[in-house]
Formats: structure tokens, C-alpha cells, sequence
């Protein structure tokens, strides 16, 4: 019943646009060649299932690499840079000029670098996913509690037991946070990747495209918007089992 | 018998804050070992700036503040105004930190943070995380996490200042008895008046600016001080004192 009450609300839009356009659609007032009729989006699924689902997994594999490697890299990087005002002050503002350039222009001199081919794809998903793991463990790990951090000194705590008992559990909260927009921008960069680098369904998107199969790039978009949300749903999970004992007070401070 | 507390000796402790703005203006202080003081003020008189000075998390700007004996981390215990215990890590974990930090092996870690769980009445909430215990609850925690060390000097800054009243009157008991029994030296900061003179040996009230002493005054009260204490017109007639030393 609960979970019936979560679902209706969005359901209802879903089928409402779905219905309208397969209505209009079929009713002749939007040509199929620039919109297809949804049933046509389901259909192209099924019969290219070999070759989406194919795709699918070489666009997850890649996604998911280029995201676990941000994942690790931009939360020691955030460790790294709140070390010291010093490092913070030298070295962030090249990871928010980092963050400005768009991926879309640089990609064709990832596949210089890593030539065509996944390399060029996992490169292309961690440039654009690093950034919110970044931003959001440094000020998750800038924002401990000064009175805990008080306490820790009148103890003695060394850096190192004040980062790893204090500071990193202290911003969790905030580092799922930025796991969460990652995730959705993996699988962005990866896609971006695919129509330079080849592969996955960002080549399912770029051939079907030069063949005007307008149905086969909608199969397409959705699987890899349904994979963006797959993983997002898992890191939201994965938060909410971390963060299940705490969560609860951390509201109501 | 635990050790015995520390005396402090302050002597002309300046504090100023952003170049000009003197919180404590040359303040001397004499606090014997085991004595129980309260230190009572308006808001921003630099109550809190000076128990920060005394636990040595915020150096005076001129004069110093002498401990006798001086002693290692283990001699200051701090208690905020807020529980401020660790969200992730259950009672006895939140009451073991302390001993953590400070390098103290798993098993003796455990039987201390108990034994201290237990002067607070917490002994069945050991598995209990923060988050399913009442404001009282976590205030007693943190009040545990203190007193695991065995300090010989505690620090409370407006300790109960967030609670009910009648969790505050049973926590007041409850500290007044552990100092009963440790003789540690206790600075506890408060605006409560009848909180001051309820708990207290001795109490300072400080002034509005620059942190002079306007009064500074033995309790006469029993040593034991129960709830029937604050119906007892002795306490009245200190709250009184109390109170027209800050209104002067």
C-alpha cells in the first residue's frame, strides 16, 4: 500500500504523455520519423534486444569503471586537499576550472590519447563524474563539528585519527551525496564517450541516427537513462544501509 | 579514592578578539584542588572563552594560566552544551572515544567506558545508537565520555542548558554526587542562578564586559544536596546574593 502510494503520483504523468503521444502519433499529427509512437520505443527494444542488451552492458561496464575510479580518486583527492589551507587554496580552483570544461570538446582528445576503444570511454566517464565527489567530500570534511573537533584535540588525536574517526565518517552524508550526482553524470560522460570513442549505446545512438532510425535511438536513450537511474537507485541504497543507525539524529540536530 | 583535582592558578589572562575587542581584560583567579566552582555571567561576558583557555583549546593573549600538577591529556575532561556525541558509534563506543584517542588498549577501554556508563545510570543502554536516546539520555552519555578518563579537572560549559527542567534537576543531583565521590575539580559555566547555587562550593560572577569578577562567593550549603534543597530557603537567600551581584 505504502509503496502503491509512492508509485501512483509519478505513474499517473507517465501514462497520461505515453498515451498522448502514441495518440497523436497514430493519429497522424506528429510523423514518426521525428517522434516515434512509444509502442514503436517498446518494439525496437524487443527485436534489437540482442544488440542493446550487448550494448547496454558495454555502456554499463564502462560507466561503472569510470565511476568507481572517481569515486576513489575524488575522495582522496578531497582528503588531499583539506590536509592543508595551503593545498585547498593552491589546488581547487583548478578542479572547479576542471570542472567547467566540457567534455564534449575534449573527448576527441581523449581518443588521441587512448585511442578508439574503451580506455577512451572510462576516461571520458570519469572527467565528468569526478567533480561532485570531489566538492562534496572536501566540504563534507570541512563541516565536522568544531566542538567534536575540540574534543578530539584535547585528547590528543593525531591528523590521522581525527581524519578516519572523525572527519571521513562525519561526511558520509555529504559524500553519497556527490556519489549520487556522479553516478547520473558517469553514465552521461560515458555515452558522450561512445559517439567519439565507439561502442555501447552511444554508438547504437550514432549509427541508428545516420539511418534515421528515430525508434532505435529513443530504444536507445531510454536503456541508457534506466541504467543512470539503476545506479543511482544502488549508491541511494547503499546510503541508506550505511547511514540507517544515524541518520535519524543527524536530522534532528 | 580517585586522584585527587588539579588547582589552577590564573594570572592576569587577556583575551581579545579581531584586535580590539577585549572578552577578558586581565582577569586573576585562584581555584583550589577539588573545589566545586561555578561560573555564572550574562551571555558574551567570556564564560566560555575562559574554560576554553583553561581546557588549553584557545591560548590567553597575555598572563597564563598555571595547573598544579600539570599533567597529561588525561587530566581535562570537556563538556559542551550540547551532547555533540558521535552519531555513528553506539553508547559504549561513544563513551570509549576518549580512551581511544588516547592510545588505551580494547579490554581496559571497555571496562572503564562501562564503569563510567554506569556512574550515570546507563549501564542497559550500551548497544543503543544516539539517535534512539532522549536529549537527557545523550546528555548522560556525554557526561560518561568525560568521566571515562577519570579526569581530575572537568570542564562544563552550560551543560543541561538544552534540557527539560526536571531532567536537569535529576542530572544536577547526579553530578553534584559524582563529585562527591572523585573529588575532581569542576568549573561548570552556567546563567542558571538557582543552578549555580544549587551545585556549587563556590561561586564567580562575572560582569558584562571585559570579564571582571564582580562577585566572588563561598555557598553555604550542605554537601549533600538533594532535590529538597530547592524548596530550602538557604538556597533562596544564595540565589539572592547571586542575583543582585549580576543585576548591580
Amino acid at each position: 500500500m505504502k509503496l502503491f502510494r509512492a508509485v501512483l503520483p509519478p505513474l499517473i504523468p507517465f501514462v497520461a504523455i505515453t498515451a498522448s503521444i502514441e495518440f497523436l502519433v497514430r493519429g497522424g499529427f506528429i510523423r514518426p520519423y521525428l517522434l516515434p509512437a512509444p509502442s514503436a520505443v517498446f518494439f525496437a527494444i524487443w527485436e534489437n534486444w540482442g544488440e542493446l542488451g550487448a550494448a547496454l552492458l558495454k555502456t554499463s561496464a564502462s560507466a561503472l569503471v569510470g565511476f568507481a575510479l572517481s569515486t576513489f580518486t575524488g575522495i582522496a583527492a578531497a582528503v588531499l586537499l583539506s590536509s592543508s589551507r595551503w593545498v585547498q587554496q593552491a589546488f581547487y580552483p583548478y578542479a572547479v576550472f576542471f570542472q567547467t570544461v566540457p567534455v564534449i570538446a575534449i573527448a576527441p582528445l581523449l581518443v588521441i590519447w587512448f585511442g578508439y576503444g574503451m580506455q577512451t570511454v572510462i576516461a571520458s566517464a570519469f572527467v565528468v563524474s569526478i567533480f561532485p565527489v570531489i566538492a562534496n567530500t572536501l566540504s563534507g570534511i570541512l563541516s565536522t563539528d568544531p566542538a567534536l573537533r575540540d574534543l578530539f584535540r584535547l585528547y590528543g588525536a593525531t591528523p590521522t585519527m581525527t581524519l578516519f574517526k572523525l572527519r571521513f565518517p562525519a561526511a558520509l552524508p555529504q559524500i553519497f551525496t556527490g556519489l549520487r550526482v556522479a553516478a547520473g553524470l558517469a553514465v552521461i560522460g560515458a555515452i558522450v564517450g561512445e559517439f567519439i570513442g565507439g561502442g555501447g549505446l552511444g554508438s547504437v545512438v550514432d549509427v541508428a541516427r545516420t539511418q534515421q532510425r528515430v525508434d532505435k535511438v529513443f530504444a536507445a536513450v531510454l536503456l541508457a537513462s534506466l541504467l543512470g537511474l539503476a545506479l543511482f537507485g544502488l549508491i541511494n541504497l547503499i546510503s541508506k544501509i550505511t547511514l540507517r543507525r544515524w541518520h535519524a539524529s543527524e536530522q534532528a540536530q | 579514592m580517585a586522584d585527587p583535582g588539579v588547582a589552577l592558578r590564573l594570572e592576569g589572562v587577556r583575551r581579545v578578539f579581531d584586535n580590539k575587542f577585549a572578552v577578558i581584560a586581565g582577569m586573576d583567579l585562584r581555584i583550589d584542588a577539588g573545589e566545586f566552582l561555578a561560573v555564572l555571567g550574562p551571555s558574551g561576558c567570556g564564560k566560555s572563552t575562559l574554560l576554553r583557555m583553561i581546557a588549553r583549546l584557545d591560548q590567553p593573549d597575555a598572563g597564563r594560566i598555571v595547573r598544579e600538577p600539570e599533567g597529561d591529556h588525561a587530566q581535562t575532561a570537556f563538556v559542551f552544551q550540547d551532547a555533540h556525541l558521535l552519531p555513528w558509534r553506539n553508547v559504549l563506543e561513544n563513551a570509549a572515544l576518549p580512551l581511544e584517542l588516547m592510545g588505551v588498549a580494547g579490554p581496559p577501554r571497555r571496562e572503564r567506558a562501562l564503569a563510567a556508563l554506569g556512574q550515570v545510570g546507563l549501564r542497559d543502554a550500551v548497544d543503543k545508537y544516539p539517535a534512539q536516546l532522549s536529549g537527557g539520555m545523550r546528555m548522560r552519555v556525554s557526561l560518561a565520555r568525560a568521566l571515562a578518563t577519570e579526569p581530575r579537572l572537568l570542564l562544563l560549559d552550560e551543560p543541561f542548558a538544552a534540557l527539560d527542567e526536571i531532567t536537569r534537576f535529576h542530572l544536577d543531583v547526579q553530578l553534584r554526587e559524582l563529585w562527591r565521590k572523585r573529588r575532581m575539580t569542576v568549573i561548570f559555566v552556567t546563567h542558571s542562578i538557582s543552578e549555580a547555587a544549587f551545585l556549587a562550593n563556590r561561586a564567580v560572577v562575572m560582569s558584562r564586559r571585559g570579564g571582571a569578577i564582580k562577585l566572588d562567593r563561598t555557598i553555604e550549603l550542605p554537601e549533600e544536596r538533594t532535590n529538597d534543597l530547592r524548596a530550602d530557603p538557604r538556597l533562596g537567600q544564595e540565589m539572592k546574593l547571586l542575583l543582585e551581584a549580576i543585576e548591580e
